[in-house]
């Protein structure tokens, strides 16, 4: 129990500090962008929506930094973030809730049938040594080393394209409406495929690799032996005994390495102008819509802390070790 | 994306890194008789060649526009053209010199940053390894390549040292965390406490004692994030936030992206680019397991698999059922109690 | 004398194959009976280890082998040799005939499953028509017999301490009532009185189960006390057999004169504490002719040149064999 404590602590702590880089970073931007759009739009703003712009910005403000940080913190409270330059006159959370689902889902299923399957082959990799599975290694540690985006051009070059199955762009079908129907949700399943299979590909690589690692150390391990020598069916020995505890890193790493994943499902939904976060960050840092980037960055980090903790919950239960008291 | 996959880089927490302490002299050399990690080592020497000649040994300036547009490879443009009628060859071998330039300066940044933070925190304990880790695993777990993608959009003209710089100060925190755990660990072993008891200075502990002893997992981490910064780059390049006057891979990208090359059937003009990518990660993941390897002799490929017996039999080495050489002879009668033993 | 339960023949276990290979344990001969207690005594790296893996066929990946029988006396049924079963026939004669009591229970207990799980495992495995009921009385009875309270069941390794945890390995060692256990040095990590406790449980339990013991260990004083017989490993090579108060009489091999020299006793008349200078053998590159000769105070003429072989003594000792120029053997132990 206290180690759950100390890890909300710790997030708890996180989440702070990146919302304080937040506060920070658009001080630092040299000019003032923000302050020109504003003035530009000036006349369709409402006094509110100018001065929370200003509250986040720190614009015009003879405040100290400590009074101007206190606004932010009670701004960002109300779930206020501001209105979006892009979207105007949207407001920033509205523009984020709109494209939120199609990332969750995106990230969410692969990551987990990534893990899942990476996992599962590397077990069979490590504890089948010398079998026709390390066959497999070198293949993935060239899968694991091509940048997700590129794999997600070969795969729109060879697969998708007028006339085939997969569509080469796109959430869903464009003139659908969105709609929890058969129609729409069998579109945006159509539409996902082959971002998510690029992820798959070139994240599960990583997966076996460290499961098979894992494996195989734990394998020269004594209880491995003990097992044997207890006469147990070989599953139950690979199973229960050898993956059971390689795992334990394998989740310790999932956690750590879900910043890396965010940062590759940004990058294929670029490529394939898949309707998520990533994609609508991109087309914020283009047009330099400084509230909504910022809004995004929030939510992304947010987001993989609460992750975090799911997989740190996930780790409690499977080594008791981390339930010893004190 | 590669996501890190060393054996040595899993560190459960307070049971400290799987990597041992280093050998004796002789035996670090042994590291290169390794074929995966010659070979990973070869592959990166032709790399940072290329990044020096390259920019001579081309053939057209990358820049220079030419009446063949949009051409697939031929004898004179080996990588086709662009839509401008540019040489897509030498802009990968222009590139080249960006890319290994800002993965190398982020790769030493980094590492540099990790050793710092990691082993003063180990070695110091108590309020200030408190502190630096409480830093470290902030920026281990907010998510890289978002704050990244932040920070130099607010950055005008992002040329390769200001991206080198950002990646480089964004990306210390993973390889902090396992020297921190390692420098725990052998900050306890015997040799250690001998040299405090001596009253050796904490500088002459920590240049030599520990830090040799460290030497494998830097190496790791150096490569690890030259691996990540090297994809960083390429990202910000493709997406257009660092300056596109400067060439590298991933600029190569953003222009095919940007001209639809994918919609036209110029697949010469991405391809390229993608597999210098691949290669150069994949031949610094191949050093990464050569190290990984050459700490952990347990991950060694454990030699032939399968042997042959006197009598033509195959038998698997096999972990739990050790095999038997011998053909079987038969059992005798069981011995009666009369039989006098020995 | 009563019957054998454990016959090993010219057993030879090497490390690595063809050239390279390492001879680890060679031609070794042995005889375990029924009920009895055999010590097997030895420096490290003698082969001790080895030769328990060996003939239960746990080596790590590059152990083989070579050469040998293990033959094995069931109460019911015909002799088998454990070499030649399949891994099928070897899983169902492991723990059910013969179990293994391994060194430091520190790693030899899975740390992420319950102890009651570990126990019972193995009673599924090799009883599939068992009762989860009947099996948790099982478990419960199992720790009441190495004195562990059955509120442990549900603990963790990592909740134990060091000795309970090795009596648990000698608990679930015991699961399914063996002909054989082997114990591979069980106390070395454990202090001195956990040590006795522990040896004078192992003592009752004998008594009232009957398996047979092959206790290997460095430390030749407790065999002294606690074997029948002990055997003397050297160099992969068995030196010298005899019974536990013949041995400590009067050592016939220098080198266990040696070892007998090298720890106080537990009990008895003090004895002049010297060693044995040198070194073990590697391995690789044994000494032509007996392989101790380079250490020993007594090495003369033949000693260097031919390896001496495994046999009664030349005086007349019943049950005895020694490997040593000092005491030629007549007639070589039959092969």
């Amino acid at each position: 129990m206290s180690y759950l404590l100390r890890r909300v602590g710790f997030y708890l702590f996180t989440a702070w500090a990146a919302l304080t880089l937040n506060f920070f970073i658009p001080r630092l931007i040299p000019g003032d962008p923000v302050k020109s759009l504003i003035s530009r739009y000036q006349g369709q703003l409402s006094t509110d929506a100018i001065n929370s712009l200003y509250v986040l910005f720190g614009i015009d403000t003879h405040d100290s930094l400590w009074d101007q940080y206190v606004d932010y913190w009670k701004q960002l409270l109300h779930g206020d973030l501001g209105l979006s330059f892009t979207a105007f006159p949207a407001p920033v959370s509205e523009v984020i809730l709109d494209a939120l689902p199609w990332t969750l889902a995106l990230v969410g299923v692969t990551t987990l049938v990534s893990f899942a399957l990476g996992t599962g082959l590397g077990v069979l990799a490590g504890w089948r040594r010398g079998s026709w599975v390390d066959g497999l290694l070198p293949a993935t540690t060239f899968l694991s080393s091509v940048p997700y985006f590129w794999l997600g051009l070969v795969a729109i070059a060879l697969l998708a394209g007028p006339g085939s199955f997969f569509p080469s762009s796109g959430g869903y079908e464009p003139g659908l409406v969105p709609a929890p129907d058969t129609i729409f949700l069998g579109s945006a399943v159509r539409h996902s495929l082959l971002p998510a299979a690029t992820i798959l590909i070139s994240s599960m690589s990583g997966w076996i690799l460290s499961m098979r690692n894992m494996m195989v150390t734990v394998a020269a391990e004594d209880y491995i032996t003990v097992a044997h020598a207890k006469g147990l069916p070989e599953r139950r020995v690979a199973l229960n005994y050898a993956a059971r505890n390689a795992l334990l890193p394998n989740v310790a790493g999932f956690a750590l390495s879900l910043g890396f994943i965010v940062g590759g499902t940004l990058l294929v939904e670029i490529v394939f102008s898949y309707p998520g976060l990533g994609f609508l960050l991109f087309r914020a840092v283009q047009a330099k819509d400084y509230p909504l980037m910022q809004g995004i960055f929030l939510v992304i980090t947010l987001s993989v802390l609460v992750a975090n903790l799911l997989a740190d919950v996930a780790y409690l239960a499977l080594d008791p070790r981390t339930r010893k008291e004190g | 994306m590669a996501i890190p996959t060393s054996s040595i880089e899993q560190v459960i927490p307070k049971q400290g890194a799987m990597a041992q302490p280093a050998a004796p002299r002789r035996r670090r050399w042994r590291f290169l008789a390794n074929g995966k990690a010659t070979t990973g080592l070869a592959v990166v020497v032709g790399y940072v060649l290329l990044a020096v000649i390259g920019p001579w040994i081309a053939p057209y300036d990358p820049d220079a526009r030419s009446g063949e547009l949009l051409q697939p490879p031929s004898t004179q443009h080996w990588f086709g053209t662009t839509h401008l009628g540019q040489d897509v060859f030498s802009q990968v071998l222009v590139g080249t010199r960006g890319v290994m330039l800002v993965g190398l300066l982020a790769g030493v940044v980094a590492t540099v940053l990790s050793v710092l933070v990691g082993v003063t925190a180990g070695y110091l304990g108590g309020l200030p390894d408190d502190g630096l880790s409480a830093l470290s695993n902030v920026f281990l777990v907010i998510p890289a390549l978002p704050l990244i993608i932040i920070v130099t959009s607010t950055i005008t003209e992002a040329g390769d040292l200001v991206v080198a710089l950002v990646i480089g100060f964004t990306s210390w925190a993973w390889g902090a965390r396992v020297l921190r755990a390692q420098t725990l660990s052998l900050r306890r072993r015997d040799y250690v406490e001998a040299a405090r008891a001596t009253g050796e200075s904490t500088w002459r502990i920590i240049g030599f004692e520990i830090l040799p002893n460290l030497t494998a997992i830097i190496a790791s981490g150096f490569v690890g994030t030259v691996i990540f910064a090297v994809m960083s780059e390429i990202t910000l390049a493709f997406i257009g936030i660092s300056s596109v006057s400067p060439w590298n891979w991933g600029t190569i990208l953003f222009w095919a992206q940007s001209q639809q090359a994918l919609a036209q059937g110029a697949w010469w003009w991405f391809v390229p680019a993608g597999l210098a990518i691949a290669l150069l990660g994949t031949a610094l993941a191949l050093i990464n397991f050569g190290i990984d390897e050459f700490v952990s002799p347990r991950l060694r490929s454990g030699g032939r698999a399968r042997i042959r017996t006197a009598d033509g039999r195959t038998v698997r080495m096999r972990v739990g059922f050790t095999p038997v050489l011998a053909p079987p002879a038969t059992v005798p009668a069981p011995r009666t109690k009369e039989t006098t033993d020995e | 004398m009563s019957e054998p339960v454990l016959e090993i023949r010219g057993l030879c276990v090497d490390y690595g194959l063809g050239d390279d290979a390492v001879h680890a344990v060679r031609d070794v001969d042995l005889t375990l009976h029924r009920g009895e207690v055999l010590g097997l005594a030895g420096e490290s790296g003698s082969g001790k280890s080895t030769l328990a893996y060996g003939l239960t066929r746990l080596l790590p990946p590059t152990g083989v082998v070579s050469g040998g029988q293990v033959v094995y006396h069931p109460t019911d049924g015909p002799p088998v040799d454990v070499l030649t079963l399949s891994p099928a026939q070897l899983r169902a004669f492991r723990w059910a005939e013969t179990s293994i009591v391994f060194q430091g229970a520190m790693n030899s207990l899975n740390p992420v499953h319950r102890i009651s799980t570990q126990l019972l495992d193995v009673i599924k495995a090799h009883e599939p028509k068992s009762t989860a009921a009947g099996r948790q009385a099982r478990a419960r009875e199992l720790l009441r017999l190495v004195g562990i309270s059955a509120d442990r069941l549900d603990s963790y390794p990592h909740q134990l301490s060091g000795g309970m945890r090795q009596r648990v390995m000698i608990a679930m060692a015991l699961a399914l009532e063996p002909q054989l256990v082997i114990m591979d040095e069980p106390t070395t990590a454990l202090d001195v009185v956990m040590q006795r406790q522990i040896l004078g449980q192992l003592a009752e339990l004998r008594q009232r189960l009957g398996f047979a013991v092959l206790f290997i260990t460095h430390d030749l004083s407790l065999l002294v006390e606690f074997s029948d017989r002990i055997a003397i490993m050297y160099g992969g090579r068995i030196v010298e057999q005899a019974p536990a108060a013949e041995l400590y009489r009067r050592a016939l091999h220098p080198y266990t004169e040696g070892l007998l020299h090298s720890f106080p006793a537990l009990r008895g008349p003090r004895r002049e504490l010297t060693g044995i200078p040198g070194s073990p053998p590697d391995l690789r590159a044994m000494p032509e002719g007996c392989a101790f000769h380079p250490r020993c105070p007594d090495a003369f003429g033949p000693c260097d040149k031919e390896l001496p072989p495994l046999g009664p003594p030349g005086d007349d000792h019943p049950g005895r064999a020694v490997a040593c120029w000092l005491h030629p053997t007549a007639a070589p132990a039959p092969h």
